[in-house]
């Protein structure tokens, strides 16, 4: 890589007269000009000639970007520095800069200039892969598991459906089914896979039997949706499975689908309408904040802790759901929410968006610590005995993230089983 | 040069395998392509890059899906593609190594990769058999290869991080370990592009197509019998367990 700073280099004249006035001294140093290294916009230019990238010229280095950057706040990273690194010599398709961006969106919330990260970075990444340039293998892993299993966790197809048979309660697969529902709940990968995403899967099945709402899933016929491996730069790999999402959504009839993630509410909501989907998705903290008043009556036992609630960057920035959240866990006997300082529009990343779910390792490597260990501290420094969470990339980077920072106190809970945990008295 | 990479299609570990009495139930078992062959594939592009020729990757299309792992191999960097169509999901590698000689023979190969091993090598490694009915020399557990003036240098891997460089005449059958480079990714979109447009070469089984001779009585899982027993107590306490346990046992 070409060298990423070079310090100006003030020139100091040993002897400096001006005007008959001797000012030899450091102090002098205005009096020449200052050699400025020398810079190119050739590799700024390079990244925004990318189709969906063109907004990084637009930078004009405010850096207001950089004070709300999460990864800023564990590295030496932000849009602002990434436009100063490729002015100085640093090809931003070559670098491990390119895969340090979570695509959180709060530099997007602050910036004059509309530098939009969230296109620049898979655009960027996009065409670093086509080029066959560095993937991190961790990342190259999960979008081959993807692409074969049609899971990112590599689990084989026809154990998607598996959990089921610990919820205690009846799922129905729309297959089996053979008649239309109100609900399609689209439960994901890390909740049908992950043994502690399977504890929220069965917590929601739980809740939406006692509602008595009439759902089903998709069970072995569902598969990821694949919005992370589109934003960490795998669109073909995004389009080839939505195309099989929107056939399979499309077979069956329901009037809303539900879903467990808000990546998957991004990606069914706002993305998949450009493939021709455009049926109502809903994430569950709405869906049930919507029920909340036959919800409460259900909400019989007290859950006597202080809670602290994480804004998943899906749900919050990118889809505007803040209160739903909020409003379910305050509907908890016993429960005291307590925010940590970046809350709503200004929380704090948990590292697993944009393809950073795939790539702790490579994240590591470039930073003083993981984002979900940051995040994890500030939890714990509210008071709070409960991290509760609403996406399920979170539960198992902060429970790692507990324990590693020497949190453990700190119960990491998805606001399901919490609701859960309220309805059965467990 | 002639780079030919010999492929193994097998059915996947990735989940609890089903039997079916005497053999597997290849109707409910997804098959991939073997890891070591991923490592073989890298390896044979590599070389092709840097001191040219083509590389053709062949395999037994053992269930009718074999087109997925060759238009894989094809985007991401492979000249051409051919499968022989057996239809026989239970072909040993005494047969698919039959088969195989016969399809490259006529393709006057410079030099030949195949992965070391697979996860179903019950009757041995298909490289040494290719070698054997070539009539051609084989190196296994290799780790890099690299081909200047027609003749190859070679590091093979021993137990013990111990490692040897050869000097190879060619042609030879190549065991690959490890590719010198991790394997490349693939994207979705080339292979996408690829499966649309790449014409795959048929040819039918030919030439001795023996097995083994291995006859399958029962296939069964493993059953899980014991467990670790955990000693609990101080340093002390439980050195005099171990102690009792060995005296036991008639060790001490």
């Amino acid at each position: 890589m070409a060298v990423k700073y070079q310090k100006a280099i003030a020139i100091e004249k040993e002897q400096a007269v001006v005007d008959g006035m001797d000012i030899s001294g450091h102090w002098n140093r205005m009096f020449e000009q200052r050699v400025i290294f020398e810079y190119t916009p050739e590799l700024i230019e390079k990244v925004a000639s990318i189709s969906e990238a063109e907004s990084f010229a637009n930078c004009y280095q405010c850096a207001k970007c950089v004070a709300v950057c999460p990864v800023d706040v564990v590295g030496n990273y932000g849009p602002r520095k990434l436009y100063r690194y490729a002015q100085t010599g640093l090809d931003l398709t070559e670098a491990p800069e390119l895969w340090l961006c979570t695509t959180c969106a709060n530099c997007l919330r602050v910036c004059p200039k509309e530098v939009n990260m969230v296109k620049i970075m898979p655009a960027t990444r996009e065409q670093a892969i086509l080029d066959g340039k560095f993937v991190p293998s961790e990342l190259q892993q999960a979008f081959e598991a993807t692409a074969n299993t049609g899971n990112p966790l590599g689990q084989p197809q026809r154990k998607r459906e598996a959990w089921v048979q610990n919820a205690g309660v009846d799922v129905p697969v729309l297959r089996d089914l053979g008649r239309p529902v109100d609900v399609l709940w689209y439960v994901g990968s890390y909740p049908s896979y992950h043994p502690r995403g399977m504890d929220a899967a069965s917590a929601a099945a739980r809740i939406f039997t006692a509602l008595g709402i009439d759902f089903a899933i998709l069970g072995k016929e569902e598969k990821d949706d694949a919005d992370s491996q589109r934003l960490a730069g795998e669109k073909g790999l995004f389009e080839m499975m939505a195309e099989y999402n929107i056939e399979t959504f499309n077979k069956y009839e329901w009037n809303e689908m539900v879903v467990t993630g808000p990546h998957e509410l991004n990606a069914f909501k706002n993305v998949y309408p450009k493939y021709g989907f455009e049926r109502p998705v809903v994430h569950y903290t709405t869906f049930l904040a919507r029920h909340l008043d036959r919800l409460k009556p259900l909400l019989k036992h007290p859950v006597n802790k202080k809670i602290t609630y994480h804004d998943p960057c899906y749900l919050g920035r990118h889809n505007g759901e803040y209160e739903a959240p909020r409003q379910l866990l305050e509907a908890i006997p016993g429960v005291e929410l307590v925010e940590m300082a970046r809350n709503r529009q200004n929380g704090y990343c948990c590292g697993g968006g944009g393809g950073g779910m795939w790539m702790d390792s490579f994240t590591a490597k470039h930073t003083t610590m993981r984002l979900s260990e940051k995040r994890a501290m500030e939890a714990a420094s509210t008071g709070a005995d409960v991290l509760a969470v609403a996406c399920p990339f979170e539960v198992s980077r902060f429970e790692d993230a507990v324990k590693s920072t020497g949190n453990e106190h700190v119960g990491v809970l998805d606001i399901l089983e919490l609701l859960d945990k309220s309805m059965r008295g467990e | 040069m002639n780079i030919i990479v010999a492929i193994k299609h097998i059915p996947s570990i990735a989940d609890d395998l089903p039997v079916n009495g005497s053999n597997l139930d290849f109707d409910s078992v997804d098959f991939v392509l073997n890891e070591f062959d991923e490592q073989s594939i890298e390896q044979a592009v590599l070389v092709k890059e840097a001191s040219g020729g083509t590389v053709t990757v062949v395999g037994v299309d053992l269930i009718g899906e074999l087109d997925n792992v060759l238009h894989l191999a094809l985007a991401k960097g492979a000249d051409k593609a051919v499968k022989i169509t057996a239809d026989d999901p239970g072909a040993d590698s005494h047969q698919q190594a039959g088969w195989l000689a016969e399809a490259i023979r006529d393709m006057s190969p410079d030099i030949v990769f195949t992965g070391v091993q697979a996860s179903n090598d019950l009757d041995g490694q298909i490289g040494p058999m290719l070698a054997a009915r070539l009539d051609l020399p084989y190196i296994g557990g290799v780790s890099s290869v690299d081909v200047v003036d027609g003749a190859a240098t070679v590091n093979k891997e021993f137990a013990g991080g111990v490692g040897a460089k050869y000097a190879v005449s060619l042609p030879v059958v190549v065991g690959v370990q490890a590719a010198s480079k991790p394997p490349r990714y693939a994207p979705i979109s080339k292979v996408r592009q690829i499966a649309q447009t790449a014409a795959i070469g048929k040819v039918a089984p030919s030439g001795d197509g023996a097995g083994a001779g291995l006859a399958f009585k029962k296939m069964a899982p493993p059953v899980a019998a014991g467990h670790a027993k955990m000693f609990t107590g101080s340093p002390k306490e439980v050195a005099a367990q171990i102690v009792e346990l060995l005296k036991g046992r008639g060790l001490a």
